[in-house]
């Protein structure tokens, strides 16, 4: 006697606590195993590029907050820099090392989010706990210069917002000293654990052929040994003048992914301290009238600084005819920006390029013939975040 | 990145007929080429030793509705083994069919699957066009730029029909697009007046 057997179709997602957001994945399973995985995405979009071809450069900063929202500020990052690039203007010292600071807490930020939530996904709840202490502490930085805890809208073209807050740099001094022992606790409770190793060593694997061919950048790229990171090979700001080692994986596999992302939150705190040494007082952003507002002190005093000041949050400053990409190392791979200016004061098409997007789209290569219990140990090492997947 | 104008050379003298312009701006080479040529051109940059663009960073598309040749497609590629970066494009009417990338760089499929869903732009041999970023069953292509900010449809759900349902926008206040521009510098409708005031 024969048994017909079928396989059998499994909604995970969109409401599923393992999906990292909203992620509708189909799975085709043939008992345990997973034949084929079909990610359906776009339950966040926003029309993100739809809304920026509507708003001056200035009011398009705060929607690249809500992209990649665990690390705001890397995303801004990316947009500053293709309009620096087309109006040549250059940015004062102190501006580029609060930047790369607040990019690298940004790196933690997302880093320590990814790496306890994984261990969260194969069981492990403890160092979520601990981790997202850390996270807030972090956060408060972001608020203290921004005066938002996610949703910071500090970068501009040309400099920060505004300078830190009086203390604030001898706080993230002293969240250097104390931030390494945490990592080190998280590492004992997860580098050598034997439940962690099991759900994650040799699963995922990515060997560097595909890992080029399904277009993955950052640490996907890194895990399978491939040294490559924006911040070294096209450095941008002052990174140049910084000192810091890129971790590479070896077997491409859920676990070096994690163990790469371990080294770099070590690597960020040394550029943190780095770029804080490095700090004097000075300018935050360029003089020109033209692209960056006034100081109010001025706008009482002088007429152009008021004329100024309301051309450019009425009208906006023009971007000259141009067409540019620029990317930067965000915490989960390259983020860029394809900016095309028309002249005006609006950008005419800003593609935003999300490391995530061609991270999930591999998802079915990865996940074939592994186990069910595997796709969120899977899922949790591609680092997905459904604000910059979806757009 | 030194070895931009090298690469620029090498492709010029390679595939010499299918390269209709070439500049190095910002670091970047942009390539213009026709459509017909697109894979012969990616496989060449791709495979060749001396260029060895690995990496399909993104496809888009960039809608120019006053124009005849309504949609410029751009490629970005990376190379990491020459750390340069090149951007390929061409242009075409707003019903062309163009080749799909998928069977030369298997990241493609998404990122085509994006341009078909946002511009509507057709493939000849996409195996898997759908739509991905937009709802089931939507209408319309939301990045052209014919297409209204407040999208065309609203959802709620009805409490007669006891599901979602789709209906048309209806906002309080209409979307206010205010010309900010300064007519000391030309604005458009101020230029307008200008040149009738000469006309007449």
């Amino acid at each position: 006697m024969t048994k017909k057997i079928k396989n059998l179709n499994l909604n995970f997602g969109p409401q599923h606590p393992a999906a990292h957001g909203v992620l509708r994945l189909i799975l085709e399973l043939d008992g345990e195993v997973v034949e084929k995985a079909d990610p359906h995405i776009g339950l966040l979009h926003r029309g993100t590029e739809k809304l920026i071809e509507n708003k001056t450069y200035m009011q398009a900063v705060p929607y690249f907050d809500r992209l990649d929202y665990v690390a705001p500020m890397n995303q801004e990052h990316a947009f500053a820099l293709a309009i620096e690039k087309i109006l040549k203007i250059d940015v004062p010292i102190r501006a580029q090392l609060i930047r790369v600071m607040f990019c690298e807490i940004g790196r933690i930020l997302s880093h320590i989010l990814n790496v306890t939530t994984q261990a969260l996904d194969v069981g492990a709840l403890t160092p979520s706990l601990w981790g997202f202490e850390e996270r807030e502490t972090l956060m408060t930085f972001y608020e203290r210069a921004s005066g938002s805890r996610l949703h910071a809208n500090y970068f501009r073209a040309g400099g920060v917002h505004q300078d830190l807050p009086a203390g604030l740099e001898n706080d993230i001094l002293n969240f250097c000293e104390s931030f390494p022992k945490i990592i080190s606790d998280l590492e004992n409770l997860l580098t050598d654990n034997r439940i962690f190793k099991q759900r994650n060593v040799d699963i995922g694997l990515v060997s560097k052929e595909d890992a080029l061919d399904y277009s993955f950048s950052g640490v996907m790229l890194r895990g399978s040994g491939i040294a490559w990171d924006l911040r070294k090979s096209q450095p941008y700001d002052c990174y140049e003048q910084l000192d810091f080692k890129i971790p590479v994986g070896k077997n491409g596999d859920c676990y070096d992914r994690y163990l790469c992302r371990i080294e770099e939150m070590k690597e960020s705190v040394s550029i943190i301290k780095q770029c804080l040494n490095k700090m004097e007082k000075g300018p935050i952003k360029t003089f020109d009238g033209k692209i960056s507002p006034p100081s109010k002190k001025d706008i009482k005093q002088s007429m152009e600084a008021l004329i100024h000041h309301f051309k450019l949050f009425t009208e906006g400053y023009r971007v000259p005819n141009d067409e540019i990409y620029t990317a930067v190392e965000a915490p989960k791979g390259e983020f860029g920006v394809y900016l095309i200016s028309d002249g005006s004061s609006k950008p005419y098409k800003c593609k935003i390029r999300a490391p995530g997007f061609s991270h999930l789209q591999s998802m079915d290569y990865l996940i074939r013939g592994h186990m069910l219990a595997d796709v969120p140990a899977v899922l949790g090492s591609l680092d997905i975040v459904f604000g910059e997947v979806d757009r | 990145m030194q070895n931009l104008l090298d690469s620029e050379k090498k492709i010029n003298s390679e595939l010499t007929t299918k390269i209709n312009l070439t500049k190095i701006k910002h670091n970047q080479l942009y390539v213009e080429i026709d459509k017909e040529d697109l894979i012969e051109v990616t496989l060449f940059l791709k495979t060749n030793k001396d260029t060895k663009f690995r990496q399909l960073i993104d496809i888009t598309v960039v809608d120019y509705p006053e124009k005849a040749q309504r949609f410029k497609i751009v490629y970005l590629f990376l190379s990491h083994e020459f750390n340069q970066r090149i951007i390929l494009s061409y242009t075409i009417t707003e019903k062309e069919l163009i080749p799909s990338l998928t069977s030369v760089f298997p990241s493609a499929n998404w990122m085509e699957r994006e341009v078909f869903d946002m511009y509507g732009v057709n493939f000849k041999d996409h195996p898997d066009l759908r739509r991905i970023l937009t709802d089931y069953g939507f209408e319309g292509h939301p990045l052209r730029k014919d297409f209204p900010l407040t999208g065309n449809t609203e959802v709620r759900y009805s409490e007669d029909k006891k599901k979602v349902i789709n209906e048309p926008v209806k906002l309080e206040q209409n979307y206010r697009n205010f010309d900010y521009q300064s007519p000391w510098e030309g604005t458009e409708y101020i230029k307008e007046q200008i040149n009738n005031d000469k006309k007449n």
